[in-house]
């Protein structure tokens, strides 16, 4: 059983990074050479990680499922990165980002961890620029900041609305240049099915190729984890549709604990389901919250009139409109982080006041936007007795270039122009800030076996704030691993290749081809998707934007049930050794049922509500999360046992030293 | 909506495909064009036969993993979109669409409707990129200013996604726009002029290579392009190659 050691550095916070980094071991370059390292996962935290352990000079192997390294779902990230770099003077520091990352997360995040995101943040916006990634900018030829969520400062870098491409093609142009010099060999459409452990320490994994069939063994001296999220557990999220769980909770059965499952984030600003054919959702930057003001009708008839399409949104006055999070938060306003927005549109939904067919929809109005951004036109380009609709006009092209991908994309989904009628959004899976326990070196409870970026549970504790994904994956890729994984590797440099002959490997190739033959030889009579979305509804419904005991009691038994139904009536068609896309959803969604009853069941026992995690036993009269930190300011990290349901709780204790735990008030 | 689907049908690299047509009812306006394939899919399991195996992940029009070729066009009728992006309302009731792979000597085809594009990837890595290493004390990134309208022509070319459609639209399947795409993001930025050179031919050579066409300025490229990439690089480009190659 592995021991909960969070091997945070001693000393004071800010200096813990810079003196970890002076004592840990380091590997000489000619011995580097010897060392072998699996990366799974080529986005944001698995890219960076991979270019800059083969510039150190190790020897690489990257895995990805899709066709190039490129196309991993870093590349959808829309809005952009923060970094404490302090461009706009408005008073940023290091210690500000780590506070409100803190903060943002409900003290639910270690505080180590978190404060050297914000020491490296600054760091990775200069590694960027370096590589020509074309970050916005202003006249003068600076860079350009925008405000996030959560946040009284500026310190938002960003690409128009395509942030995490920009960023994800800087990443993997870092690659290529490795791959070019033959330090990375890059494995496209290759999925990890299994990781292979010999005495105890990560020593490869199983991989199918995705084209031929072939099931085939890595060895390495180090096996990284970049999987990404799991909110695809949900069915409908704004993951991509391959995005999956595999890797992760395939590491999590061979010893490697799994933290606060539960913790998902449920994005506010998504284009609402429009019916059962739906096949995923797509994300409206949380940076349209910046011009965009959020609002409902204030009266029910009103609502309903706009449902049956009797009423439009624009014909409604000033005075009939509720915006809700201007009235209830009147300090951050649309601004407020994401649980808290997300929970606030459910709730005037739920009340009966949502503007969509199905009542699950608000508005996001740029209407007044229009008219600011028109007015400060009009003064700068001196345009006399301007007329109200050339103003809006002006304000329009304004809001064109700061957004215009975006407000056509969203037209292209929805068939309806934004510039004349406000977008309605709703809340959508989006993120998962759980996942694969980590100590300070962001090594798991398995040796040799590290997890970065979103598939790693460190940094944003409860909810995580906008802009703060893309850089954990690239401070976890560009400079942290590259750091902490030499301290273990120090002592490979006399190993030698691992061999893939072991029984080890014997054996977890035996596994794998035996799961994928059952699925193929099952021959039930319901498809796979048949069987995602019925677990996607069940987490949804009982273990999704609130949840309660009863509710997720319920779900449990429902997950177990329906995987056991699984197990007997899937269909999959095709062969074992040919492109089987079926073949290979079947092994995501087989352990998707697995991880749901483990993040149903983590819900349960985490009787409080904090960030994205809202148990509806626990809030406060006004309806705000209610935290319990006696009794719960802790890491939950499971032991895997053989059932999800007998899961053994480790707790990390969390300790708050230099930041003051408060309840969080976005008032 | 009813519609007939021909859809080409091919069992792997090596074996020789067809056009099947298949009937498909209960098809709605507002689905996308691939949540459309998933409900015919969905019958063809039903059914005990094998879905159509098409390329997609994002399913927003970012990762520039699905292709297909619809009714002959790259990403179908609509423009400035991708397939992901394409919506069932661009059609009639009673229309016969046909959908293919795209079609390129260097994008084999690898079964039903996917393509290998690892020669882009190729492309790339023969020099697209900046030498930096990442060390955590490169030099502030405002200490390079960069005036905005070059910044945002470097970005509009760094949009492309890398689909295909260009190669798949071009009649001689030149991969000219997209890697004339990633030359301009780097020629256009001061960080990526030192090796402005040596980036240029090592990327066209690479491309001949892989066995894409000529460009003889038909610009199909372009109108077909779901993002917009200009012309205008492949222009900057063969000045930066006519420049290179007379060092
Ligand atoms: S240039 Fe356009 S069509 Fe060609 S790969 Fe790039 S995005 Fe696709
Ligand atoms: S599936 Fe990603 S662009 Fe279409």
């Amino acid at each position: 059983m592995g021991v909960l050691d969070s091997k945070v550095p001693q000393g004071l916070l800010a200096e813990k990074w810079v003196n970890h980094k002076n004592k840990i071991n380091l590997v000489n370059p000619a011995n580097k050479r010897n060392i072998d390292i699996i990366l799974v996962g080529t986005g944001l935290a698995g890219g960076s990680a991979a270019a800059t352990l083969a510039e150190l000079g190790y020897n690489v192997k990257t895995f990805c499922y899709q066709d190039s390294p490129r196309r991993a779902h870093s590349i959808a990230a829309q809005g952009g990165i923060n970094a404490a770099k302090n461009y706009q003077g408005d008073g940023d520091s290091d210690y500000r980002l780590f506070y409100d990352t803190v903060k943002g997360g409900d003290y639910r995040s270690r505080e180590s961890n978190v404060y050297r995101l914000a020491e490296v943040s600054g760091n990775i916006i200069d590694q960027c620029v370096a590589q020509g990634v074309p970050f916005a900018r202003e006249y003068g030829g600076l860079l350009d900041n925008r405000s996030f969520g959560g946040v009284l400062v500026s310190r938002t870098f960003y690409a128009k609305g395509q942030t995490g491409q920009q960023l994800l093609l800087g990443c993997y142009s870092a690659m290529n240049r490795q791959i070019n010099r033959g330090k990375i060999q890059s494995y496209t459409r290759h999925e990890m099915l299994d990781v292979v452990l010999v005495d105890g320490k990560a020593r490869g994994i199983i991989a199918r190729d995705l084209v031929t069939g072939e099931i085939e063994r890595h060895s390495a001296h180090a096996v990284v984890i970049a999987s990404g999220g799991y909110g695809n557990v949900f069915f409908l999220s704004t993951n991509a549709m391959g995005s999956n769980v595999t890797a992760a909770w395939k590491v999590h059965k061979k010893g490697a604990f799994f933290a606060n499952p539960c913790f998902t984030q449920i994005h506010p600003t998504c284009i609402p389901v429009s019916g059962e054919h739906q096949s995923k959702l797509t994300l409206m930057s949380e940076s349209l919250r910046n011009d965009g003001r959020i609002w409902v009708p204030k009266k029910l008839e009103d609502a309903k009139a706009i449902r049956e399409g009797k009423l439009k949104p624009t014909q409604l006055a000033e005075e009939d409109r509720d915006y809700y999070l201007e009235r209830r938060y009147p300090a951050f306003g649309n601004l407020v982080p994401r649980d808290v927005a997300s929970r606030a549109a459910k709730e005037r939904c739920d009340a009966g006041f949502g503007v969509n067919k199905t009542g699950e929809a608000v508005y996001l109005d740029f209407s007044a936007a229009f008219m600011r951004y028109g007015k400060e036109a009009v003064s700068t380009q001196k345009i006399e007795n301007a007329s109200e609709e050339q103003i809006r006009e002006l304000g329009k092209a304004v809001v064109e270039a700061k957004y215009g991908n975006l407000f056509q994309m969203y037209e292209k989904i929805v068939d309806e122009n934004p510039y004349q009628t406000p977008m309605k959004i709703y809340p959508a899976v989006h993120y998962t800030m759980g996942g694969l326990w980590v100590d300070y070196n962001l090594q798991t409870t398995v040796p040799g076996l590290y997890a970065a970026g979103e598939a790693n549970f460190s940094d944003h504790g409860a909810n995580r704030l906008g802009a703060s994904a893309l850089m954990q994956g690239l401070a976890d890729g560009y400079f942290v691993l590259p750091y902490t994984m030499g301290d273990y590797l120090a002592n490979d440099i006399r190993t030698g290749k691992i061999p893939t002959d072991s029984p080890e490997f014997d054996e977890a190739e035996r596994n794998i081809r035996g799961q994928l033959e059952r699925f193929l030889n099952t021959k039930g009579t319901k498809s796979v998707d048949y069987f995602h979305k019925r677990l996607g509804k069940i987490m949804w419904d009982k273990v999704g934007m609130s949840r309660n005991a009863t509710g997720l009691k319920e779900a449990i038994s429902e997950i177990k049930a329906l995987r056991e139904e699984f197990w007997n009536e899937v269909r999959v068609p095709g062969t074992i050794d040919s492109m089987n896309p079926e073949l290979e959803k079947a092994g995501r969604v087989a352990d998707f049922l697995e991880l749901g009853e483990l993040f149903a069941k983590d819900a349960l026992h985490r009787e409080e509500s904090c960030g994205g995690h809202f148990r509806e036993e626990y809030q406060t009269e006004e309806g705000e999360a209610l935290r319990d930190d006696e009794n719960f300011m802790y890491v939950a990290a499971w032991e895997y046992t053989g059932e999800p349901a007998n899961a053994i709780l480790h707790k990390e204790e969390l300790k708050y030293e230099n930041i003051e735990v408060k309840t969080r008030s976005y008032k | 909506m009813n519609l007939t689907l021909k859809i080409w049908r091919q069992k792997d690299a090596a074996s020789k495909g067809g056009i099947q047509t298949y009937p498909l009812g209960g098809v709605e306006p507002d689905m996308s064009f691939l949540e459309m394939l998933d409900v015919l899919n969905q019958e063809l399991i039903d059914k005990g036969e094998e879905p159509v195996v098409f390329d997609h992940d994002c399913r927003e029009g970012i990762c520039g993993t699905c292709s297909l070729q619809i009714n002959g066009e790259p990403h179908g009728p609509d423009r400035g979109v991708t397939t992901c992006q394409l919506h069932m309302r661009m059609f009639k009731d009673g229309d016969t669409i046909t959908i293919e792979p795209f079609r390129a000597k260097a994008f084999p085809v690898i079964k039903d409707l996917v393509v290998d594009r690892s020669s882009f990837e190729r492309i790339q890595q023969a020099g697209g990129y900046i030498s930096v290493n990442t060390s955590g004390n490169t030099q502030d990134a405002n200490s390079i200013p960069i005036p905005k309208d070059q910044a945002d022509a470097a970005f509009y070319a760094a949009t492309c996604i890398g689909c295909g459609a260009c190669v798949a639209a071009c009649k001689n399947a030149s991969a000219m726009l997209f890697t004339s795409a990633k030359v301009s993001q780097m020629a256009l930025l001061p960080q990526g002029e030192i090796e402005a050179d040596r980036r240029v031919l090592a990327m066209v050579e690479q491309m001949d290579k892989e066995g894409f066409g000529n460009c003889t300025n038909t610009g199909a490229c372009e109108i077909e392009c779901p993002k917009g990439i200009s012309l205008e690089n492949i222009a900057r480009m063969n000045r930066e190659y006519l420049r290179a190659s007379v060092k």
